[in-house]
């Protein structure tokens, strides 16, 4: 693209410095902006499904997706000692399920329910999530089988509430009615009552969830399998004390 | 055969316009922004970026086509070339659909260029698909976007009238929905707002069927859907077309 152009003489001195001086405050306002990841007191109120598709021009898809990444934003990796310790878990319910009614079909609020926020260190925060995990499963049973499974050995192991375990388990034992649900979440109850520790648990788990290819992304992979490294570090500790 | 001159004229024009730099520019841009957002997923990052591509790409394409159309007959009318065409002996129906098969080739072209990409995470028999249906969605904002750049003497209230026109109809199942909400209270009032949603509702197009996200995160759509999708645009092009045609005949230019 060829233009006839002046030489930069030609361009009054005042302008280049105007343009400089321009630059250099549009850049030095925008250091001082303070950054950093939001803190979980700033998560808003979960708005209605509608509007979030409303705002995304019918992109559904997408916008659950950005939602979930949006969300993940709040109180992730912070200076919180415990995780999720300032969030809010009534509205983080609000948007998980908001993300789930514009995308049933998508696993990441439930996969983020169930492996991020119902692991918290915090039993009744646990809870919340666990009776969102298990009442999403009720909505389509033999789509989202694993996210109570997990939901199981969380009330087992780290709640060590047994009865609530017993119900989850039952509850893939009879709902759950797709010929591809493997042997050992139909036999739940039994893995559930068993005296098996977490870490063997959670083994059998992930194991059959990879075999039979029900873990695909690379990035869940990894992620699972960190998980898992933590869990044996955990319960390695736990032992030599 | 010159409706086929017409046609090779819109395309040179859309190439030597750049069309071609902005959709890789628009493909490289939607392609780094999903490969960066599924760097902070933890799962499902294939079907974000697949989700998150295909729905930056879809607005990229209408709104590369849109400003495309608008810019050329604007210019055409500006420059006084249009009044020029029309002293050739050719009728102005002819000149009119030419145009528009001109642009509406350009609108194939970039849909086929925005679609390789997706092949990267979607299935091939979903991508064609969205392809097509991208192409006839473009093809009617091209339409719409000759009508609005014909009749309205400006280029900002023709896009404005374009894009406005498009959004409402992205948005108008989700108006339609939120209009009929059980928590809404009965009064007259509340009945007339949801009746006359309901009446704009008829005169838009059925772009929410059309070119759906869903399709390469979850697989193509069936048969009859699709077809239903796709037989809406149609008819709503030639709408348009016949509405363009009607101002372009009684335009005394």
């Amino acid at each position: 693209m060829s233009r006839d152009e002046r030489a930069l003489s030609a361009v009054p001195a005042w302008v280049h410095a105007v343009l400089v001086a321009a630059l250099a405050v549009q850049i030095g306002v925008r250091l001082a902006r303070p950054g950093g990841a939001p803190a979980a007191s700033d998560l808003p109120a979960a708005p209605p499904a509608a509007a979030l598709r409303l705002a995304s021009f019918d992109e559904p898809e997408a916008a659950a997706r950005l939602a979930m990444l949006y969300l993940q934003a709040f109180d992730l990796g912070g200076a919180n000692r415990l995780p999720y310790r300032e969030l809010d878990y009534r509205r983080l319910v609000g948007w998980l399920r908001a993300v789930l009614e514009l995308d049933p079909r998508s696993e990441y609020p439930l996969f983020s329910a169930a492996r991020v926020y119902a692991e918290v260190p915090d039993p009744q925060r646990s809870r919340i999530m666990l009776e969102f995990i298990y009442e999403e499963f009720l909505r389509d049973p033999n789509r989202r089988w694993p996210w109570l499974a997990h939901a199981t050995l969380i009330a087992k192991h780290r709640l060590h509430d047994l009865p609530l375990a017993l119900r989850y388990a039952k509850a893939i034992d009879s709902r759950v009615t797709t010929p591809s649900l493997p042997l050992w979440a139909k036999q739940m109850q039994i893995f559930i009552l068993e005296d098996m520790d977490e870490l063997d648990a959670a083994k059998i788990m992930l194991g059959g969830l990879l075999e039979s290819g029900a873990i695909r992304d690379p990035n869940e992979a990894r992620f699972l399998e960190h998980r898992l490294e933590e869990l044996a570090q955990r319960l390695g500790g736990k032992a030599v004390k | 055969m010159p409706t086929a001159t017409l046609v090779r004229l819109a395309l040179l024009e859309a190439r030597r316009g750049g069309l071609a730099w902005l959709a890789l520019a628009g493909v490289a841009l939607s392609v780094a922004l999903a490969a960066f957002l599924s760097q902070v997923a933890i799962t499902e990052s294939r079907s974000l970026q697949t989700a998150v591509v295909g729905a930056l790409l879809r607005a990229a394409a209408v709104f590369l086509v849109a400003s495309h159309v608008i810019a050329s007959i604007r210019r055409e009318l500006d420059d006084k070339r249009l009044e020029m065409m029309l002293a050739l002996p050719l009728s102005r129906t002819r000149q009119y659909l030419g145009r528009l098969a001109g642009y509406a080739a350009s609108a194939a072209c970039l849909s086929a260029a925005f679609a390789l990409p997706l092949l990267l995470w979607a299935r091939a028999p979903a991508v064609a698909a969205w392809a097509i249906s991208l192409a006839c969605e473009t093809a009617l904002v091209a339409a719409i976007a000759l009508f609005f750049g014909l009749t309205l003497a400006h280029f900002v209230p023709a896009f404005a009238a374009t894009a406005g026109m498009y959004l409402l109809a992205r948005m108008m199942p989700t108006i339609q929905l939120i209009a009929a909400g059980p928590l809404a209270e009965p009064s007259p009032l509340q009945d007339a707002a949801r009746a006359s949603v309901e009446v704009v509702a008829l005169l838009l197009p059925g772009l929410d069927a059309a070119t759906r996200t869903g399709w390469l995160v979850y697989g193509p759509p069936t048969a009859a859907a699709y077809a239903s999708a796709l037989a809406g645009l149609l008819v709503y092009g030639a709408l348009v077309v016949a509405a363009g045609l009607f101002d372009f005949h009684r335009r005394s230019l």
